[in-house]
């Protein structure tokens, strides 16, 4: 398996190495160089920005990327100041570096997966790591959503903002949260006709804390700007509705959706249906942060239901030499995840924290906690479940297999149902079916954190090599 | 003027190169991924399951899913989310694992 293989390489040690190349990753990795650190970035991608600012190869020569963001000229402020450091030898930035397991120390391992396709090897070592590795969105299962053309709403909006490419003309959005209205905005925007966007929870859960939505004024800006938009692109929000089912048989004709109750189980005699070729969907996002957990890091369950890393006031985690910042400590969005890199990074470099910093990590946490309550998945939403439905998209596990683990086996756990019935075994380390599989172990209340040595899929040659470099 | 993602960011893409789908040739753009050049082409599936043998492509985009599993130039199982389309790239349709050469 080794041959043609790049050798890997053992870096010197840096003072910090960030690993994710997101808002939360460049704010802390320029701020941190900013003080004098010699840092290491990495990130999977091929350039910086992370997913949130996610945009075309230089190569397809896009004159207006902002387009297709908010506050693009943060990230390019961020960009140029990443580019500062890199010509001055403060950053080494590298892409295509794809970190599947940390080992802690003194001085921290870092093992990656390099290349495009990932065939290539390195071994990073620094004194301190800011986990910065953002999130991936949450999928709850429905009948027909493995057709081709039913995709993840960040992956419609990823494909866009990458590849300029749209997954079909007409184009259903559903879900439940934000970022269903910036997908569903974006594709309007890029030419695709978007005849719904079914969002399953109710955002007046939003208004239930007036002061904490007050006091982010921002948020409500841009809630009324995706509003407005939706509007101008005759775009309908059906609130407190799903859909419950994709039509088609090699790729989706339509889609039956559905009104929900408080608990998101459909009512019977409000269904219709939507023809369309595509369809985007997501149910927010789960913090990605396998690499943390997999060493015992401390986590907190999130409104939500999602697993997030407990960090103390200055976003350490509760292994030493170990800090992270953004979606890892729970889904905020990117106002939050540079404010919390940049405190990352003053208290790795020994700097006092800024009191300004502290107070906007403060009102935009309570911003996230209360997003994250609006658009927890209701408690019947396995009602629009049929046996057949797979759970599991990667080894093709249907809903009677895994509630046969949980009802007949004995099992009441995500891993033991992953034992059972291989549920979480395939290619994506049950990132697709993790969330959805341990809402039908009775919800995200009792969910540990997910335990898993590697974090990406890794050549067994690179396994075979020894350890120590 | 129609409403694409190109023309909404302006773009200006050189010329197109070429690859080829399971023997068909199909245009892509330089700094396109393999599934994004595929999807401009209206092709949505490029892998069939192991188990089922049921179509499956491009879900999550950002390389978590690996639904996007195609092989590349002999190569099974590459992400063709992540991967950058290059000139002559040899796309085939991925039964199941993809190494059915290996008759396990």
């Amino acid at each position: 398996m080794s041959s043609g293989r790049p050798r890997r390489l053992l870096h010197p040690p840096y003072d910090l190495a960030v690993i994710g190349a997101g808002p939360a990753g460049l704010a802390g990795v320029v701020a941190a160089a900013d003080r004098g650190l010699r840092c290491v970035l990495l990130d999977a991608g091929a350039r910086a920005g992370g997913q949130y600012y996610r945009h075309p190869a230089p190569e397809l020569g896009a004159a207006r990327p902002d387009r297709l963001h908010h506050h693009w000229s943060v990230f390019t402020g961020l960009a140029e100041r990443l580019a500062e450091h890199v010509a001055a030898g403060r950053i080494v930035h590298l892409v295509h570096h794809h970190v599947w397991t940390a080992e802690a120390g003194a001085e921290w391992r870092l093992h990656a997966a390099t290349g495009a396709d990932s065939s290539g090897s390195a071994v990073i070592g620094a004194r301190a790591v800011l986990l910065a590795t953002g999130a991936y969105e949450r999928q709850l299962p429905f009948p027909g959503w493995t057709l081709p053309g039913v995709v993840t709403a960040g992956g419609a909006q990823a494909m866009l903002k990458a590849g300029l490419v749209l997954p079909g003309r007409r184009v259903v959005v559903a879900g439940s949260g934000p970022l269903l209205l910036a997908a569903a905005v974006s594709l309007a925007a890029a030419g695709a006709e978007v005849p719904a966007v079914l969002e399953a929870g109710d955002y007046l859960g939003y208004a239930r804390r007036p002061g904490v939505l007050g006091a982010v004024p921002g948020k409500l800006v841009e809630g009324a700007v995706h509003g407005a938009a939706l509007a101008r692109h005759g775009v309908r929000l059906h609130r407190s509705s799903a859909v419950v089912e994709a039509h088609g048989t090699d790729r989706v004709t339509g889609v039956t959706v559905a009104r929900l109750d408080a608990r998101w189980r459909p009512v019977p005699g409000t269904e219709r249906r939507i023809a369309c070729d595509a369809l985007a969907v997501g149910h927010g996002l789960v913090p990605q942060i396998e690499l943390a957990t997999e060493l015992g890091a401390a986590t907190r369950t999130v409104p939500d239901g999602t697993v997030a890393l407990r960090v103390d006031r200055r976003q350490r985690t509760s292994l030493p030499g170990l800090w992270a910042a953004g979606e890892t400590c729970g889904v905020g969005g990117a106002e939050l995840a540079i404010a919390e890199g940049e405190l990352a990074a003053r208290a790795i470099a020994g700097a006092a924290p800024s009191r300004s910093l502290l107070s906007r990590r403060r009102r935009l946490r309570e911003f996230a906690e209360l997003m994250a309550a609006a658009h927890r998945p209701g408690l019947d939403w396995s009602a629009w479940l049929r046996p057949e439905t797979e759970v599991c998209r990667c080894e093709e596990v249907p809903v009677a297999a895994v509630r046969e683990a949980l009802d007949e086996l004995g099992a009441s756990d995500a891993r033991t149902v992953k034992l059972l019935t291989r549920a979480g075994m395939g290619w994506c380390q049950g990132r697709m079916c993790g969330p959805a599989v341990a809402e039908l172990c009775g919800g995200g209340q009792q969910r540990g954190a997910d335990s898993r040595p590697l974090s990406c899929p890794v050549l067994l040659g690179e396994l075979a090599e020894p350890l120590d470099g | 003027m129609r409403r694409t993602p190109a023309a909404l960011v302006e773009a200006d893409p050189g010329p197109a190169h070429t690859i080829e789908f399971d023997g068909r040739p199909v245009p892509a753009l330089a700094g396109q991924s393999i599934a994004a050049a595929l999807w401009a082409h209206g092709i949505l599936a490029w892998r069939t399951t192991r188990v089922g043998g049921r179509p499956r492509g491009a879900f999550c985009g950002i390389g978590a899913c690996f639904d996007c599993l195609a092989t590349v130039n002999g190569r099974p199982n590459q992400r063709t989310c992540l991967l950058p389309a290059e000139p002559g790239d040899l796309v085939t349709t991925q039964e199941g694992h993809g190494h059915a050469d290996l008759a396990v």
